[in-house]
């Protein structure tokens, strides 16, 4: 009898997170991970600063709170500090892709042996609904609130495909999470990732494609659709680099 | 007693720390303090230990976070405009109360300024340097020895305190070479129960962390944390006094500006003028106590810095402003010569009634 | 009580930081109290390099030399920049290969050694800094020539060992130089 339960890695703490946002899923997702894995007891995790900087409530392994855009080097020290625990971030798109843009490519290049949760859903939700480095164009935000003009705040930024041409990277998928087939696929990769580095594999990121219907200015329903619609096409769903058999081998 | 050897001043920060447990060193090249780096890039591999160059010194300084944050000793080091760019991070230390070691090997400023000694960083090391009410511990070492015994002292009473240490040294302590006897070293690792370093399905998680939404309790925070400096304050000031119990001109000075000024009172006293001086070992806590005697008894203090007079807000606080407080100072790179200080202690001796 | 104040002054890889190294081991072998401090930054990549070695048989105050009593100036422009700073009474010594001029004070003793001459005859062509220095203990005191191969061996690096005989043979022929 399969019998619907909270993961034993999420504490009781109830979410701050606003309604039919998708944080929780992804919560749930990393926590359903480290159940699986059996490693909560060493497992450490990186809160970032955004929506998801109260993180460290919600998960019951050892937590730590990083500065805006430092935790994959927060999770570099922590790692290289105890090599035995498992280290994961949990960052949004600000966080990850605009102040802490130097921090996310250089621990890929180092190829840190360390698991990254990037939760994008193209805003800034905690400040308010401000314009993220992942906005689409013609995105209306508080910020861009005539759109936002590429020729003036230039282009979003692709992370998967980005990081995919740096040698450090091992795994690198973008999911999403607004169809139960997606959040299927999307615990698979989370799961690998973290698997990747209990076998010291090497830097793992897992984009995930998140909504925020509160800044976004609809209904949670909608936002799954404008998700959908808007994010997929332009951020497209797949592996963008797998070594992981390669460096099996290579452990082995 | 161990074997003399020379040593850079950066050589014995490294060495000393390495003897003292400090097995992870994050940092980011900058002159004049590379050396460091440089000596645990060889070392630390060797030792099983982790070296790693970051991609800045913001990084550098969140990895420290990180192993800080993990229950290890672990140091950076960096010269001034390193250390601006560190001071988020040092924030965040304090939030999070963790202990770790800092090394400044100053350099003159503002902005990028030269590579040439100062000591113009001892506001934002005695006064912050990141954002919120904080301190940290500042050392202020004035030979190689101290490089290194200083860097063991500093290490430990992070521990004692979690609280960051810094080594507040200039380019000149970092280059240059003195004989040093190097302890055994060793220690007895310190209990740190609250570090995330993994539950073990054993207790509740620890969470690392400085943010804190609800006044009432940042707060709280707050006024612990000063509870937890003046217990610093009590407790770990340290200074040296050199021919003090006569004196009547008062010099005070630390790092390179006390080994100036130490010859400039043996020459002040060959001339009969009853000099003397306080040197601060620690900039915080700063030894204020001997100097609010030494107001009791002296004409002046003269406050001799590599900048363009910081320390002397210190000095006429400690002094309750009962005397003259002058500065002697050279700044950019400079350093006074010991006849600048002379010639000052004189001018103050023969002003001064 | 004696406190020597060596100034040595010259372009960046004429060996000027390990002169003044092998000075402050020599000090150091002898139990002295002493202090290296060289000029560090860009300069050192080619422009003019000096170092400080102060030994002492007190508690050395101040590590910086503003008026030396004992001057090594490897190229004009040192000799330019440092002679008139150097104390009366003190002795400069310049490598009269490179320097066309003569020490132009009379309050102090000058040497002049054709050391890179020297050198380059003696096939030792970057040794000249240690054939002043072999001038220097014989005519300053500033430490004994006895034990000089001890404190050699301790500033040439193991990589460098086959180089100790060189270094010797420079001292030597600085030592034996009549002039």
């Amino acid at each position: 009898m399969v019998v619907f339960d909270k993961p034993h890695a999420l504490t009781d703490v109830p979410l701050h997170y606003c309604p039919g946002c998708t944080h929780g899923i992804i919560h749930r997702l990393v926590a359903e991970a480290i159940d699986e894995l059996g490693i909560e007891g060493r497992t450490v995790g990186i809160a970032s600063v955004g929506c998801s900087v109260m993180t460290y409530n919600y998960f019951n392994c050892d937590m730590i709170q990083a500065a805006h855009g430092r935790a994959p080097a927060v999770a570099t020290g922590c790692k290289r500090a105890r090599p035995e625990n498992i280290v994961f971030t949990y960052q949004g798109d600000g966080d990850l892709a605009a102040i802490g843009t130097a921090e996310t490519v250089h621990a890929a290049a180092r190829g840190e042996n360390i698991t990254v949760i990037f939760v994008n859903n193209a805003i800034y939700g905690m400040t308010g609904g401000q314009m993220a480095p992942t906005s689409l164009p013609g995105q209306v935000t508080q910020t861009s609130p005539y759109g936002r003009d590429v020729k003036t705040v230039g282009y979003p930024v692709k992370v998967c495909e980005m990081l995919r041409e740096l040698d450090g990277a091992t795994y690198l998928e973008r999911v999403a999470v607004n169809s139960v087939k997606n959040v299927k696929a999307a615990k698979k990769a989370i799961k690998k990732a973290f698997e990747n580095q209990v076998k010291g594999l090497g830097f793992s990121l897992i984009e995930v494609i998140s909504t925020c219907p509160t800044n976004w200015g609809m209904t949670p329903e909608k936002a799954l659709k404008w998700a959908e619609d808007n994010m997929i096409p332009y951020y497209p769903l797949g592996v963008y680099k797998d070594i992981t058999a390669e460096k099996e081998a290579e452990r082995a | 007693m161990a074997e003399k050897v020379l040593m850079k001043g950066n050589e014995a920060i490294a060495e000393a720390a390495i003897r003292c447990g400090c097995r992870h060193y994050f940092g980011y090249p900058i002159t004049p303090q590379t050396e460091i780096a440089a000596y645990m890039a060889k070392r630390m591999p060797k030792i099983g230990g982790t070296f790693l160059q970051a991609e800045s010194e913001v990084a550098a300084i969140n990895m420290v976070i990180g192993a800080a944050s993990a229950g290890v000793r672990v140091m950076t080091s960096s010269s001034s405009p390193g250390i601006s760019l560190k001071s988020e991070g040092l924030s965040y230390m304090a939030g999070c109360d963790l202990p770790a070691l800092v090394v400044n090997v100053q350099r003159g400023g503002p902005g990028l300024g030269g590579i040439q000694p100062s000591q113009s960083d001892y506001f934002q090391a005695t006064r912050g340097g990141g954002h919120g009410d904080y301190r940290m511990i500042v050392l202020a070492p004035a030979s190689v020895q101290e490089m290194a015994s200083l860097t063991a002292k500093a290490f430990d009473l992070a521990d004692k305190y979690r609280m960051t240490a810094m080594i507040l040294a200039d380019g000149t302590m970092g280059q240059m070479m003195e004989p040093v006897e190097l302890d055994e070293g060793g220690y007895t690792p310190v209990d740190k129960p609250w570090a995330a370093s993994g539950t073990g399905m054993q207790r509740e998680h620890n969470i690392i962390n400085s943010l804190s939404l609800v006044p009432e309790e940042l707060e709280k925070l707050n006024f612990a944390r000063y509870e937890k400096y003046k217990a610093v304050e009590e407790n770990e000031t340290m200074y040296e006094e050199y021919m003090m119990d006569d004196a009547e001109i008062c010099v005070v000075a630390f790092g390179i500006a006390a080994r100036v000024s130490k010859n400039a009172v043996i020459a002040a006293r060959e001339a009969g003028i009853k000099a003397g001086m306080i040197r601060p070992i620690t900039l915080w806590p700063f030894p204020a106590a001997p100097i609010k005697a030494a107001a009791a008894r002296c004409k002046a203090f003269i406050s001799v810095e590599l900048n363009m007079g910081q320390m002397i807000e210190d000095v006429r606080l400690a002094s309750e402003c009962r005397r003259p407080v002058c500065l002697c100072n050279r700044v950019g790179g400079m350093i006074p010569s010991p006849e600048q200080v002379l010639g000052k202690i004189k001018e103050i001796n023969g002003g001064v009634q | 009580m004696k406190t020597n104040r060596i100034l040595i002054a010259g372009f960046g890889g004429q060996g000027v930081l390990f002169a003044g190294k092998f000075l402050a081991y020599k000090g150091l072998c002898e139990g002295r109290q002493l202090s290296w401090l060289p000029s560090y930054g860009p300069e050192m990549r080619g422009g003019t390099a000096n170092c400080s070695v102060i030994l002492s048989d007190e508690p050395i105050g101040s590590p910086i030399i503003t008026t030396p009593d004992t001057l090594i100036a490897m190229n004009l422009p040192s000799l330019d920049k440092y002679e008139a700073a150097t104390v009366p009474g003190g002795q400069i010594y310049i490598d009269s290969t490179l320097i066309g001029r003569k020490v132009r004070r009379d309050d102090v003793t000058a040497f002049c050694i054709p050391a890179t001459q020297m050198a380059s005859d003696a096939g030792l062509t970057t040794l000249a800094n240690m054939i002043i220095v072999g001038k220097l203990i014989r005519e300053s005191g500033v430490c004994a020539w006895e034990g000089i191969e001890d404190a050699l061996k301790k500033v040439v690096s193991a990589r460098h060992a086959d180089l100790l005989g060189a270094n010797l043979k420079a001292l030597e022929m600085g030592y034996n130089y009549e002039g």
